[in-house]
């Protein structure tokens, strides 16, 4: 996430001459480490692609168990994203710029599903929002919304594990803005509200940028916490990654090509990540 | 410099609209306490070393900062009183400030830079880029509004700057170390805007569109600066501020007379001398006429090693490159002339002397050789000055005038006053 928050302070950069260094051969233990790693993570790919049902890879894509599981993956984390945002930019402004005692806790405590399982976050999360919970209780009582085993329950569970990544990406580019932007609007007659809304948010983009779209492959990618809390209920609440362990037991070649097409979304992701976001040096 | 302009030293008449600052402030071990005025119309300069003090004041007065103790008043408004509670937040306070390292917005064209003042005080969009770009041709930088600050040079960022604060129209100007972070050469073009905008000499006079459209320049305006040139060339009035404290307050004329500490007699002692350069030598026009030797001097021609320079120049001479001599002095010395000791000043290390006509001018030598030379008030001397030690800028101010005149012919009616000035 450094180098994101660097390509914030654009100027900054553009100032500092490109020191190039010669191109540089490593010793062979480091060499040697580094393509064990890459063949570590090039494998299962080769794995994923050998297993490939080339030929009935449409057929079971556009099979309703995969559709469903799609349209239901992308309307949950674009919602879950959105949600991420907006509770996260908000804390991650608080968490930046506010001094209060315990700040460090708060701290914790938000960006704590990134370290926490998330089957255990699901469950905390049902503990809480469930039927029986200790809000979702009374919540049912008074409204009748029923959070989990819900659409509502898999963006919640998304949106639950993704906002630590807006915050911290945030946090971290607020902290390396230069204030003076922010005075310098505030002298200029710049209320509060307009220096965050017309300097703060345009100078930090790039790396909002990169947190919104991090946070919403994460909540693209996420299993745990969304079956834990929502179940995976076959056009309700199973997203793709659920489909995909549903049907590994079931139609492994469904599998399959629903990996495919995770691994290539996740992959072109990165790849358009980097070019337009991540500094090029 | 204007020493003898009767609306510098006439005080306190029109506080009205001036700026009353009273600061107390302590930022760990740094204790700020500086009470500083600066009256409508006049621009002040606070001079002093990096640490003296000088941005916290910025900071303080702007409201970017809480004052401990003290007040901030601004054209009969309280800004700051933390004794009666009062704070106005820095978008209340109308304070234009140019700042150190310009932060221009990154994001925006240098024209709505310029507009964001504009529309952040509830003008709409295209009535404020209009504006904007009055601005923007005001400054020469008319055809690169399109323009990112980053694909500005640095003169011209600053330019920006500067137009951004004035373009609110604020009650006050304050320009933190406007031409710091430029080069030489950028240094001296930009010297020429702020002459014709942050000095009150030249407000009179048209070439600003500040002018025009409030009244000739009353905005009172204060440069925070550690150049001694800029202050004394810039400013009507000059407060030293060292380690927190302002240790002198007086016009350039004063503070080279009467220099309190060391560090101001080290800055103040500059000379420096108005003229008109043409193949290295400098015809003098000497308004600089010291308060003792009132009206015109006979002309003086001095010579510089820098040939490169026509027209309008300002000749700088630091104090110690001036030598003296009972007799005319033989050799090399392009400047020799004969005058007399006006004055003169133990300031412990050195002995400043201030000479008389032709051309008053500062010059520090050691006790022991003033002791030599047994120079007394009256005392004839022969003065020597190497060509290498005159050093020449582009005169800012004059050179203004006239190339705003020049290229915007809807302002020509400035032309008339500046050439009678």
């Amino acid at each position: 996430m450094t180098s994101t928050t660097a390509s914030t302070s654009a100027p900054e950069s553009a100032r500092r001459p490109a020191r190039r260094t010669a191109r540089e051969l490593p010793p062979w233990p480091i060499a040697l480490l580094a393509g064990i790693g890459v063949v570590l993570f090039a494998l299962p790919l080769v794995g994923l692609v050998a297993r490939a049902p080339w030929t009935g890879l449409w057929a079971h894509l556009s099979s309703r168990f995969v559709v469903d599981a799609a349209v239901l993956s992308v309307v949950s984390s674009i919602a879950a994203a959105a949600v991420a945002a907006l509770v996260g930019v908000p804390l991650a402004w608080v968490l930046a710029r506010v001094s209060f005692p315990g700040r460090s806790v708060v701290r914790a405590l938000v960006t704590l599903p990134m370290v926490l399982p998330p089957v255990v976050g699901g469950a905390a999360l049902l503990f809480a929002l469930g039927r029986r919970g200790v809000v979702g209780g009374p919540l049912h009582d008074a409204t009748g919304l029923l959070l989990p085993y819900s659409i509502w329950g898999v963006i919640l569970a998304n949106a639950f594990v993704a906002t630590p990544l807006v915050i911290l990406t945030v946090e971290g580019a607020l902290r390396n803005l230069d204030r003076q932007y922010e005075h310098a609007a505030a002298t200029l007659g710049a209320s509060r509200l307009r220096v965050l809304w017309r300097v703060t948010l345009p100078m930090i983009g790039p790396a909002l940028g990169v947190a919104v779209v991090v946070a919403w492959a994460r909540a693209l990618g996420e299993f745990g916490a969304t079956v834990t809390f929502a179940g995976s209920l076959g056009g309700r609440t199973q997203t793709l990654p659920l489909a995909v362990f549903v049907a590994l037991e079931s139609n492994r070649d469904a599998a399959v090509a629903i990996s495919l097409v995770l691994v290539a979304l996740s992959l072109g992701l990165l790849i358009a990540l980097r070019d337009r976001w991540w500094p090029s040096r | 410099m204007s020493s003898n302009d009767p609306g510098a030293m006439s005080a306190t008449s029109n506080a009205a609209g001036g700026l009353q600052a009273d600061i107390r402030l302590r930022r760990g071990d740094f204790e700020l306490d500086v009470s500083l005025s600066v009256e409508a119309g006049e621009t002040a300069a606070l001079l002093g070393p990096n640490g003296a003090g000088k941005s916290t004041i910025v900071a303080a007065i702007a409201g970017l900062l809480r004052l401990d103790g003290g007040v901030v008043r601004l054209a009969g408004r309280v800004l700051d009183d933390p004794a009666d509670g009062v704070f106005v937040p820095p978008e209340g306070r109308r304070i234009g400030v140019v700042f150190q390292d310009q932060v221009l917005f990154g994001h925006l064209n240098a024209l709505d830079n310029v507009a964001f003042g504009l529309t952040s005080r509830g003008m709409r969009r295209a009535p404020a880029r209009e504006r904007a770009q009055d601005w923007l041709d005001a400054m020469d930088l008319g055809d690169l509004g399109h323009r990112r600050p980053r694909a500005l040079s640095g003169g011209q960022r600053q330019r920006v700057a500067l137009a951004r604060a004035l373009a609110c129209e604020p009650d006050l100007l304050v320009a933190d170390e406007p031409l710091g972070s430029l080069d030489v050469t950028a240094r001296n073009r930009l010297r020429r805007n702020l002459a014709a905008h942050l000095s009150s000499r030249r407000n009179g006079g048209t070439a600003s569109p500040t002018a025009p459209r409030h009244g000739a320049g009353d905005v009172p305006r204060l440069l925070i600066t550690h150049d001694p040139t800029d202050a004394f060339v810039l400013a009507d009035r000059v407060h030293i501020l060292e380690n927190g404290r302002l240790t002198q307050s007086g016009t350039p004329d004063e503070l080279r007379r009467s220099p309190a500490t060391a560090y101001a007699a080290d800055l103040s002692g500059i000379n420096l001398v108005r003229g008109t350069a043409r193949d290295g030598e400098i015809s003098v026009t000497t308004d600089n006429a010291t308060p003792s030797q009132p009206g015109r001097h006979p002309a003086v021609v001095l010579h510089a090693a820098d040939t490169s320079m026509f027209g309008a120049v300002l000749a700088t001479i630091h104090p110690r490159a001036i030598a003296l001599h009972r007799e005319r002095p033989t050799g090399s010395p392009r400047n020799v002339w004969r005058t007399t000791a006006e004055a003169v000043e133990p300031l412990g290390d050195i002995t400043r002397v201030l000479l008389g006509s032709p051309l008053p001018l500062t010059a520090d030598i050691t006790p022991g050789a003033a002791h030599e030379l047994l120079i007394r008030p009256g005392t004839t001397l022969w003065v020597s000055v190497k060509a290498t030690e005159v050093e020449l800028a582009p005169d800012a101010a004059t050179d203004q005038s006239e190339r705003l005149t020049e290229t915007h012919p809807l302002r020509a009616p400035g032309r008339s006053s500046n050439s009678a000035a």
